[in-house]
């Protein structure tokens, strides 16, 4: 599983593992599993993440603003400054 | 000697004070643990961007293309001192030594012939208009905000950065007083632009791959990475004024309780001579019939 954490300035909002999340890169989306190459990206702003807590099944999408994405060894991190539109 | 019916307003007047330092010692009391929770959940965001933008800047070398933020821009002779204090008084030392720490900084800038300029955020700073009236950049007004939220940094950053990109000063420092403990707060002046660098930071991440290139994320992670400085010194202040205001609050009460104490001393030592000379005269009285 995948560590993901999400961040805003006011507060931890998420720390959980998920299956995948499709991050909305400024170069374009790109998945993220368990194991990814450590990569640190901007992401587009008004653009969704997609989060996968499940091999199979819908996504749950989460729109944020300002974003950024750091992946390392221990998961990925996205500090946004704003959650929704 | 006071006369009684002096002595009992005095006693009354001391306890109604000592109401209300007491009751602003509690509600300093509540609004502290909301701030220390604010603070606190401020910090994960504010160490991973520090993290990130350290290890950054410490990999990009200076060029005419890096971030001005990051390198400065290559002059050292007009300083903003950002000054961020509370609304409110009544807090104990609180906002005096902030001002005093940003007092002593433009100081010694002004005797190494550097030009200073103030940026006061929050009411209490403008009282440094009176010691430097022809320093004084602006002021921004935080009357309207209860909670300070990460928007109410971000417009003070904005303003910053507008300024500092209209080549109004060459470097910023801000000044605000850290959060130790309800008795300990610790005033600080740190510079944040240009950020300074850690060379220590270099030797984290081994290979990472980096999407744009690094100049650009820094250059979006920059004003970010202020604004968030600006966020945390306000979270930190926000939680020093209420521990300022709850010790000093605490003396306060305590201090009305002494004067209470000595008042009701007097107060029935005059009773008790008066009750005696009085009684003195009806006997002297009755003797000499």
């Amino acid at each position: 599983m995948l560590h993901f954490e999400l961040v805003t300035p006011e507060k931890l909002v998420r720390s959980e593992d998920v299956y995948m999340v499709v991050v909305p890169g400024t170069e374009g989306d790109f998945g993220v599993l368990e194991q990814h190459m450590p990569l640190m990206s901007s992401i587009r702003d008004d653009a969704e993440l997609a989060i996968y807590r499940e091999e199979k099944g819908a996504p749950e999408m989460l729109r944020i603003q300002g974003g950024f994405a750091e992946v390392s060894e221990t998961g990925l991190t996205v500090l946004a400054e704003r959650i929704g539109g | 000697m006071a006369s009684l019916k002096a002595l009992k307003i005095r006693i009354g007047s001391v306890k109604s004070t000592q109401k209300i330092t007491k009751a602003m010692q509690m509600v300093a009391a509540a609004k502290l643990r909301r701030a220390q929770m604010a603070a606190e959940a401020g910090r994960p965001y504010a160490e991973r961007i520090e993290q990130v933008v350290a290890s950054l800047a410490a990999r990009v070398t200076i060029s005419d293309q890096t971030p001005k933020l990051l390198a400065g821009n290559g002059h050292d002779s007009v300083h903003l001192l950002i000054v961020t204090t509370s609304e409110r008084g009544l807090a104990g030392a609180f906002n005096s030594n902030i001002i005093r720490a940003a007092r002593r900084k433009a100081d010694e800038l002004i005797a190494a012939g550097k030009t200073v300029k103030i940026l006061t955020v929050g009411k209490k700073g403008r009282v440094l208009k009176r010691f430097y009236p022809k320093h004084i950049a602006g002021d921004i007004d935080m009357s309207a905000i209860k909670n300070v939220a990460f928007s109410d940094a971000q417009k003070v950053a904005d303003e910053v950065i507008q300024r500092f990109d209209n080549g109004e000063f060459d470097v910023a420092h801000l000044f605000y007083a850290k959060f130790q403990s309800a008795l300990v707060q610790e005033p600080v002046g740190q510079q944040v632009i240009p950020v300074p660098v850690d060379p220590d930071a270099a030797k984290t991440a081994g290979a990472v791959e980096y999407e744009p290139d690094e100049e650009t994320i820094l250059a979006d992670l920059l004003p970010r990475n202020l604004a968030v400085q600006i966020y945390r010194a306000l979270l930190e202040n926000a939680a020093s004024e209420q521990g300022s205001r709850m010790t000093a609050m605490d003396n306060a009460t305590r201090n009305a309780g002494d004067m209470i104490n000595r008042l009701t001393i007097e107060y029935n030592r005059t009773r008790q001579a008066a009750i005696t000379t009085e009684l003195v005269e009806i006997i002297s009285g009755a003797e000499a019939l």
